[in-house]
């Protein structure tokens, strides 16, 4: 398979812009300047690129979203916030090719008709910042941002913006509050982003993924972007693979690859070749899946299937070594502690649900918890400002759902009884 | 207009508006914490959720605007467990206080609980412990554990008052409201912030431990602590007031009041409030009984009248007097003593903001100059003059804490001066070269009208007996005027204020009772 995404990450040097341009760089930009704005869109369109940060919204679906009247300034926003536990991703792109970022970013922006586009980088990302500030500075300095981009009549800047730790500023609008100089809180919506987002002008956030692949389908063409993946879902993704698996790492791989594939052919299998006990498919709050489900095709539609969700395309696998309880813990504390606190259910729920495991997974669990656990779920699923709350009330409903006999075994036995050595995978 | 179902009912629903303002219209309660009509939309509480047709899922009312033929419920078992769910989260970590927690009565954990909750707890974790009895400066104090972060005191200092004074801090279940470091609240409204905390997490100094609240009665009422004639409730026990609440009025203080009013009526029940009258004799001012002291005072005056003649006797109003007062006053002035040395002192001038506080810190100085009355000048220089002129020999002073305080040198004015009786409520200032003073019952104490600033005839009430056997000043005034054989034959505020409703042109057919609780605009001066 060709690569798009990761084809320059083993030439050296690449971040720079005249390794960039030898490899056929910012030739796609040219194009785009030649093309309308909407056929750039309806090329998006066509692609069936799908939000790589984890939803899967169609990215060109977004852009029409825009209001048709420009009455304000339009943004865009690069979510670069990567902070789903199991991925890392976007790290590598913005380390390895900031260029197909920006030149992503330039047309985007041509698109939808912005000239101010901001990247929000989570705060310990401090390689990726340094490695875009400079990427950043390149382009200045040959006219692919700023005024008059590559000589037409089009200006953008670019701003990059360090986030300051939060995993909720990865929710796009947390992050347009954060990116405004406010607490990192969701707001209610509607109105969405499209609408009013950044200052409360209209605004699109899309993943650095996502927009790294907007160079390629204006070169090649949507269709043809459209035809690399399966059916409704365009193009190649980055599969980022942790937990025990012999070659960890990032992926990239046809929209659809079976995640067995993914597992024993591209990351080497299970570590000393144990058995697999279960996987979780798409960044830390998918819906775990158990060894039989692995057959699964790994894009949107196909995981929405099955009951769980592509994410971001993080696929955590987890061998017979671990302890489901104590993974499950990991998970739940991650976000307790992630929860920004602003509404209710996510508030005090969260961190319920994770003193509730701790205990279980102390021996001092009680027959009534695991119930309790999946009511505690459902008075969170759905009922929260973003969704941070959902994302929280997966694992634990797809743990016990899928596990519920080592629950009951932690709670009976007053303790972990997997055989093997204790071993959360997830130990953050 | 848009048509929506809730709960089966039809209702009319204004375009724009969403399903907790059709819903609270229609007298339909959909409880809610976070949301407040006069601040903005949060949806942080979820309490407010309803099952939309054709929505998947729960939406909060308060957020949610209405569509032509939507159709609402707020009572399925969805809505019902949701609703539940929301209580459980909150109190989880929750004190559980109540016994010595004063919002207890008022609570909208309390009562929501009651009607929604009502379930057996099912937490067996260790409560969070949070910070307690933080001194946020001003008039409040905070419980974080208490807290159930709506932010609606954050949204009041950020919308409101715009002085941005309280932030949440941390995040998850450990976020905690407080002020920003090194600060203070030092907003005048702070003590509002204290009425939309739903729960006990933001207390009133002032009231703290004082009173629980469902033993307090409520009589409506009228700021006099600057001329915006703010609308209030007294709250008070046994002839004392624990505390004054806000009223709405959207026509004069929306939902809000400052501190000053808030707390200024502790001149009420002040250790100093006068309770008999009190007239000078040989050995220095000695209480008498109300017969003794009129009689005292009709013979004086009457002396003074005989010495020097009507004239020389000079009236003061106070714009502390209600309308009715003010009204009777000025009979006295000109039927009883036959004097046209007649006039008030205006209110003093204070500091004041393009809010709700004014500079006139008295109730009813419009309301004077309604009732034709002139101002003796800002010092009384006016009166002054007069006196030092020897024109005027003896005073008759209503609001008399006022007039010691407000008028320069008052001690060596009054030394000039043949006689001086004053009403005063409350024993302040050089009151020793006084004559008679008069004992007047505070707002509290009595009915009547005040008129705003801006025109608004708005009334008071009794909310309990004059202390002591203080009297409403026209009272005393018509005990006065029946030693002089001038019989006034009002029996309550209203007689007054029907006849000032025949006699005054810019009052003209306004009914007593019709003011109600917005009042009345009345126009000119």
């Amino acid at each position: 398979m060709e690569l798009l995404l990761t084809k320059r990450f083993s030439i050296p040097d690449a971040f720079r812009i005249e390794v960039y341009r030898e490899t056929g760089g910012y030739r796609s930009l040219q194009k785009a300047l030649q093309m309308r704005p909407e056929e750039v869109i309806e090329e998006v369109k066509k692609a069936n690129l799908r939000g790589r940060g984890g939803a899967g919204f169609p990215a060109g679906v977004k852009w029409s979203f825009l209001p048709k009247e420009k009455k304000m300034p339009v943004y865009l926003c690069v979510n670069a916030d990567e902070g789903e536990p199991g991925t890392f991703k976007d790290r590598y792109i913005m380390l390895k090719d900031p260029h197909l970022l920006i030149e992503g970013i330039v047309i985007s922006s041509y698109a939808i008709g912005a000239s101010k586009a901001f990247i929000y980088v989570r705060g310990e990302f401090l390689d990726c910042i340094d490695t875009l500030e400079r990427a950043v500075k390149e382009a200045h300095r040959e006219g692919i941002i700023g005024e008059k981009v590559m000589g037409s009549s089009f200006s953008l800047d670019i701003a990059i913006h360090r986030g300051a730790g939060a995993y909720i500023c990865g929710e796009e609008t947390a992050l347009i509050e954060s990116l405004e100089g406010k607490k990192g809180r969701p707001r209610l919506k509607p109105p969405f982003p499209a609408q009013k987002g950044l200052y409360q002008c209209p605004t699109i956030v899309n993943n650095v993924e996502t927009i790294a692949c907007v160079p390629y389908i204006v070169e090649r063409g949507g269709e043809w972007f459209a035809n690399l993946g399966t059916e409704k879902n365009g193009g190649t993704k980055l599969y980022a693979v942790s937990g025990h698996v012999k070659r960890p790492g990032v992926y990239e791989l046809p929209m659809g690859t079976a995640l067995r594939e993914i597992i024993y052919e591209h990351a080497g299998g299970i570590i000393d070749d144990l058995r697999l006990k279960a996987v979780i498919p798409g960044g830390s709050s998918s819906p775990v899946l158990t060894p039989d489900e692995i057959d699964v095709k790994m894009d949107f539609d196909s995981l929405a299937r099955i009951g769980s969700m592509l994410g971001s395309g993080a696929v955590i696998v987890i061998s017979e070594k671990a302890c489901m309880v104590k993974t499950l813990y990991v998970l739940a504390r991650f976000y307790a502690h992630e929860s920004c606190g602003q509404c209710t259910p996510c508030r005090n729920g969260t961190s319920w649900m994770e003193k509730i495991i701790k205990r279980v997974e102390d021996g001092k669990g009680r027959k009534e918890d695991i119930d309790l656990l999946l009511d505690i779920c459902d008075n969170i699923k759905g009922k929260t400002v973003c969704p941070l709350g959902d994302a929280a009330v997966m694992p634990v409903e797809s743990f016990i759902k899928k596990f519920r006999e080592e629950f009951e075994a932690h709670i009976a036995f007053k303790g972990c009884t997997v055989s093997y050595e204790r071993e959360g995978v997830l130990n953050v | 207009m848009y048509k929506i179902t809730i709960d089966g009912k039809e209702l009319q629903a204004e375009p724009g508006s969403t399903i907790l303002q059709v819903a609270i219209k229609a007298g339909i309660d959909i409880p809610h914490f976070c949301w407040h009509p006069a601040l903005s939309i949060s949806g942080n509480c979820r309490m407010c959720v309803v099952e939309v047709e054709k929505m998947p899922k729960l939406q909060t009312a308060c957020s949610t605007l209405v569509s032509d033929g939507m159709v609402v419920y707020t009572n399925t078992d969805k809505v019902v467990k949701a609703r539940r769910g929301v209580l459980e989260f909150m109190l989880i970590n929750h004190p559980l206080d109540c016994p010595v927690c004063d919002q207890a009565g008022e609570c909208k954990l309390q009562d929501y609980y009651l009607i929604y909750g009502k379930y057996e707890s099912r937490f067996r974790e260790e409560k969070l412990k949070k910070r307690k009895v933080v001194d946020l400066g001003a008039n409040v104090i905070l419980d974080t554990e208490r807290c159930i972060l709506c932010t609606r005191c954050v949204r009041f200092f950020n919308e409101i008052t715009k002085t941005n004074e309280l932030g949440i801090f941390n995040r998850g279940d450990h976020s905690e409201i407080d002020t920003y470091p090194g600060k203070k609240l030092e907003s005048i409204y702070s003590g509002n912030i204290v009425d939309i905390c739903p729960v006990g997490a933001l207390t009133s100094k002032d009231f703290r431990f004082k009173c629980r609240v469902w033993f307090l009665e409520r009589t409506p009422s009228i700021c006099t602590l600057c001329s915006r004639g703010c609308n209030i409730e007294i709250h008070h026990r046994q002839g004392r007031i624990y505390r004054i609440k806000p009223r709405v009025n959207m026509h004069v203080n929306q939902f809000w009041i400052c501190d000053e009013g808030r707390y200024g009526y502790k001149f009420v029940n002040a250790e100093n409030r006068i309770l008999k009258p009190v007239v000078k004799g040989s050995s220095g001012l000695v209480p008498v009984e109300w017969e003794v002291g009129v009689i005292d005072v009709f013979m004086n005056l009457s002396a003074i009248i005989s010495k020097y003649g009507s004239g020389s006797i000079a009236v003061v109003a106070s714009p502390y007097l209600t309308n009715e007062d003010a009204y009777v006053l000025m009979k006295f002035a000109r039927e009883v003593i036959n004097t046209e040395n007649f006039g008030y002192l205006p209110a003093r001038r204070g500091s004041y903001d393009d809010f709700l506080l004014r500079a006139e810190k008295a109730p009813n100085e419009r309301g004077l100059l309604n009732m034709g009355w002139k101002t003796w000048g800002d010092g009384a220089e006016l009166l002054r003059e007069k006196i030092n002129n020897r024109m005027i020999r003896a005073l008759y002073v209503t609001g008399g804490e006022g007039f010691l305080s407000q008028v320069k040198d008052v001690s060596d004015l009054l030394s000039i001066l043949d006689y001086k009786v004053f009403h005063m409520s409350n024993r302040e200032g050089e009151v020793d070269s006084i004559n008679a003073i008069l004992p007047s019952a505070t707002f509290a104490e009595k009915d009547g009208t005040f008129t705003n600033f801006e025109g608004r005839v708005q009334r008071i009430n009794r909310a309990f007996g004059p202390v002591g056997e203080s009297l409403p000043d026209w009272k005393i005034i018509k005990r006065i005027s029946m030693m002089f054989g001038k019989l006034f034959p009002y029996e309550k505020a209203e007689d007054i204020f029907k006849e000032i409703s025949e006699k005054v042109t810019s009052y003209k057919g306004i009914d007593y009772l019709a003011i109600g609780d917005e009042g009345v605009l009345t126009d000119g001066i």
